[in-house]
């Protein structure tokens, strides 16, 4: 996706670990809860979550939460930005929808 | 306990007998050049990934990655290198680090330009070698540096190898991509 392009899609990945992080969460839970929503159907990879992580806390998407002394853990959530980028993406998946069924609902019977 | 010698050049080979092994019920715990120790288990308990990490295993950046991938219910084995070992139980599903096309790619191509300056030096050893050797040899008789650079030509060949296959399978991914995320 180029720079110009504001809208770019985002990943199937991107776009549960958004979701997840609605409320605080650990690598471990978004993976998790990135399973259970999908139906087992998107297995998040633990590089491939680390890399979005990383990119998403850069982007100001999500911020860590201030860790207590006892967990080694880290928790993440979602910002007011990575909030407006879900929204974004779900007007562009409704788009998408809309248009699919009204083509090719057309079709049926 | 049981210690094996070997050495692999290939990255993917190397894990690929790490789980033959572990499918045997011999458990991979260390490594030390060319050295691996298994211990006695289960067959078929655990799954192991090795990965290139992007800095060595002390800087804080690896340390903080190799964190994280504990977190998420791995277990950091080893690491050699730049190089780092993981498994998993079998039983907490299917382990993989990398599950879309985006993060792979880069993954090969960080494997890619870590290989590249390899396959370089063993070729520029592997021709001043036989330099060498043919010039030492037939003053001296002795071939020495002759019988090195065949071991460089052999590396060197290897690595060519792979590194094709990995840029054959860079844009195969990003064709895909192109589909499919």
């Amino acid at each position: 996706m180029t720079d110009s392009n504001e809208h770019g899609a985002l990943t199937e990945g991107v776009y549960y670990i958004l979701l997840a992080l609605h409320k605080p969460m650990h690598g471990y839970g978004i993976m998790q809860f990135v399973k259970e929503i999908s139906n087992n159907r998107v297995s998040l990879g633990a590089g491939t979550l680390y890399g979005a992580i990383s990119t998403m806390l850069s982007k100001g998407w999500i911020k860590a939460l201030e860790q207590e002394a006892d967990s080694r853990k880290k928790e993440y959530v979602i910002t007011d930005l990575g909030r407006t980028i879900v929204l974004d993406e779900i007007k562009r998946l409704e788009e998408l929808l809309d248009n699919g069924k009204r083509i090719i609902g057309g079709y049926e019977k | 306990m049981k210690k094996v010698w070997k050495a692999f050049v290939n990255f993917e080979k190397e894990e690929k007998w790490l789980n033959d092994m572990a499918e045997r019920g011999l458990n991979f715990i260390s490594y030390s050049f060319a050295r691996y120790t298994f211990e006695e288990g289960t067959p078929g308990e655990y799954i192991y990934r090795m990965e290139l990490l992007e800095k060595l295993p002390e800087h804080p950046e690896s340390k903080e990655y190799i964190n994280f991938i504990e977190e998420t219910g791995a277990e950091h084995v080893d690491t050699y290198m730049r190089w780092v070992y993981f498994r998993k139980k079998r039983s907490e599903g299917p382990f993989d680090l990398y599950s879309d096309y985006d993060s792979r790619i880069k993954y090969y191509k960080k494997v890619a330009a870590f290989i590249a300056p390899l396959t370089v030096v063993n070729l520029l050893a592997a021709v001043y070698n036989l330099h060498l050797g043919l010039s030492i040899g037939n003053e001296s008789g002795s071939y020495g540096n002759a019988y090195i650079s065949i071991i460089n030509w052999l590396i060197a060949f290897i690595l060519t190898r792979m590194l094709i296959s990995y840029i054959r399978r860079i844009r195969k991914m990003e064709k895909e991509k192109q589909l499919y995320e």
